[in-house]
């Protein structure tokens, strides 16, 4: 009797899970094959994309991150260059500094505008304000979030940047003051479309993602240093400047990286809304640009015209840049955030 | 609200950041509401029942075809990715266990699944026209575009369902195991169980990520707004919702434009029934969780 129970608790012990069952076996299996596969379609793409990037990384080089370039050559020569192997387009020349460029001003522009008004609204939303008010209003902010991107870029270009072009932007343009540094915002204003208001499209579009995450890390505040704060006297904003933002810091620069990352990536609002040139870079706030994933959307498929496949190869190219930027964006904001959120704030232990 | 300070410039600044803060909330809640209304405004008025029952033909008809397109690409990725991200998520969340082995496990899986959440979606369609669409010569099909967004949506449900499964009780578990449960079983029957209002909420989310795509789409299930919908996996363009939307506001009849908006429309609904019925399960198992606020 006492070794059957000692059996049984032995075997209670483990209480990981070993397969004692076909069916806990089936579980554990499909579970671990199921795992692998992210890590499969990941391979398989940045294999597929090295591969077809290969003959136009070989023709391009580094130039290719610096030249304004979009020349597909004469696709219906009869004759074809042959450079280090790769059969070229006569003609062709590829260079993507300007949408390199376009998607790194894009997107600062997006973060600068959002990140202040999204840690504001995350204020809003957890200091003092009813419970039956900023559940709805948390919910609408995480309805923005599942908005599809073509109605951004639909409202873009039809709405806003119509209204922005008639009476924000001339306003502007016409009472910036006279300096030189400032002439990026004295120019013509356009017809909408543009690098200020792709900027601000992709603000709306990524206020959700740090708004959301700066709420769930603010409510993570522990109450009594902020208590304690009040009943020193200390003011509703000097407790968030000197208690809460220092203690969540770093998430907030984890959530803004991560947003940062959404706007890098975002294809059809920008295109849709930039005018999605290949080879130039706005001269102004109001100028039309391009961006890496909007030079890739729109030219996939003329690019299949370009018999010796070199416009897809470059294309690939392009990819292969904004899936590095892109992914490398993303891992920088989660090794942040998972490093704030093992350490503690600044402010001293609860007690 | 807490008492305003006395003097005069630390009451300036606090009334300042009250100010602020909701300018801040206005600022957001303005342009969604102008978006909205953008969108609905265009579209109630020129909307009858018939968009819904009729294909589109050219520029003009319905979106019949294009509502069926989306649905069957969200059943499709609810299939796919479903089943593998949430055995995915119970991997990470159950089997890599630091308790067997000691140490952080999971930890390339994990990171994999945070890089491939991060890969931009147009990178993927590009990867699914070269490999899929011309290198397996399915042309754009459903087979192809379904492979693509379940990609897309598998890191997102795996981390949901592995985030819902963490939060179950491990005194469930061990009750489980200590009323001599199998596990195989015990997984069924309990831990799953309590984790599935969390897992569903995931999916809900993943699918409106899935329906509101289209960038992956365009190279994938092609760039056709009049195909008629077919069953067949390959070789035959699917048409979907978004694709209308890009392809038709600036062509120039105005019919094809009422169908732009009406599109959007379409997708506005779609997409706030899965968020709203995701927020009520959300709602509906918090009040009866332990340790509610």
């Amino acid at each position: 009797m006492m070794a059957q129970v000692m059996r049984r608790a032995r075997s209670a012990r483990r209480i990981t899970a070993g397969f004692r069952t076909v069916e806990g076996a089936l579980w554990q299996g499909a579970a671990r094959i199921a795992v692998l596969l992210p890590l499969a379609a990941l391979v398989f793409a940045v294999t597929i994309l090295v591969i077809k990037a290969r003959p136009a990384i070989v023709v391009n080089g580094w130039g290719f991150l610096t030249r304004s370039r979009w020349d597909v050559g004469q696709s219906y020569a009869t004759t074809v260059n042959h450079i280090h192997g790769v059969a070229v387009p006569v003609g062709a020349s590829y260079g993507a500094g300007s949408i390199i460029a376009g998607t790194l001003e894009s997107s600062a522009i997006a973060v600068i505008i959002a990140l202040p008004i999204s840690i504001g609204a995350a204020f809003a939303l957890t200091e003092r304000m009813p419970r039956w008010l900023s559940q709805p209003l948390g919910f609408f902010i995480e309805l923005l979030a599942g908005v599809p991107s073509v109605l951004f870029g639909l409202w873009g270009i039809l709405t806003l940047g119509p209204f922005l072009a008639t009476h924000i932007y001339p306003a502007i343009a016409n009472n910036m003051p006279d300096v030189p540094v400032l002439d990026f915002f004295r120019q013509p204003t356009g017809s909408g479309e543009g690098l200020l208001t792709t900027g601000l499209v992709l603000a709306l579009m990524i206020v959700p993602i740090i708004t959301a995450t700066t709420r769930d890390l603010f409510s993570q505040v522990p109450p009594l240093p902020k208590e304690g704060g009040e009943a020193l006297g200390m003011t509703d904003w000097e407790v968030a400047r000197r208690v809460t933002l220092p203690w969540v810091r770093s998430g907030i620069i984890g959530a803004t990286v991560l947003g940062l990352g959404r706007a890098i990536g975002e294809t059809i609002a920008v295109a849709m809304v930039s005018g999605a040139l290949l080879a130039s870079v706005a001269p102004n706030a109001y100028g039309t640009f391009g961006t890496l994933a909007a030079a890739i959307v729109t030219q996939l498929d003329s690019a299949s015209t370009d018999g010796t496949g070199f416009a897809v190869s470059t294309l690939a190219e392009l990819g292969l840049i904004l899936a590095v930027i892109s992914v490398g964006v993303n891992l920088l904001a989660r090794v942040v955030i998972r490093r704030s959120s093992r350490l503690g704030g600044p402010v001293g232990r609860a007690a | 609200m807490s008492a305003l300070p006395g003097t005069g410039r630390r009451r300036f600044v606090t009334i300042g950041f009250r100010v602020c803060t909701y300018l801040a909330l206005v600022l957001i809640m303005g342009p969604v509401i102008w978006l909205m209304a953008g969108i609905i405004g265009r579209a109630v008025p020129h909307f009858s029942w018939s968009v819904l029952t009729h294909p589109t033909a050219g520029e003009t008809g319905g979106l019949e075809n294009a509502i069926i397109g989306t649905l069957l690409l969200m059943l499709g990725v609810l299939v796919l990715a479903g089943g593998i991200g949430i055995l995915a998520g119970l991997h990470l969340a159950e089997f890599a266990n630091p308790r067997k082995s000691g140490k952080e496990s999971g930890h390339l899986l994990r990171t994999a699944s945070d890089v491939l959440s991060g890969f931009p979606s147009i990178v993927l369609g590009y990867v699914g026209y070269v490999a899929l669409v011309v290198g397996l010569h399915w042309n754009f099909s459903l087979l192809a575009a379904w492979i693509i967004l379940s990609i897309m949506v598998i890191p997102y449900i795996a981390k949901s369902t592995e985030t819902a499964l963490r939060q179950v009780p491990t005194t469930y578990r061990e009750g489980a195991e200590a009323l001599g449960m199998p596990s195989g079983y015990a997984l069924r029957k309990v831990t799953l169980k309590t984790a599935l209002p969390g897992i569903v909420t995931g999916l809900l989310i993943a699918l409106a990520i899935a329906g509101g795509e289209t960038a992956p789409l365009i190279y994938t299930a092609g760039a056709f707004a009049d195909s008629p919908v077919s069953v067949s996996l390959t070789h035959h363009p699917v048409p979907y919702l978004t694709y209308l939307v890009y392809g038709f506001y600036n062509l120039p009849s105005s019919a094809s434009h009422y169908l732009a908006f009406d599109a959007g429309l379409i997708l506005v609904v779609l997409v706030l029934l899965l968020l709203v019925a995701a927020r009520l399960i959300v709602n509906r198992t918090q009040h009866y969780a332990e340790g509610r606020r």
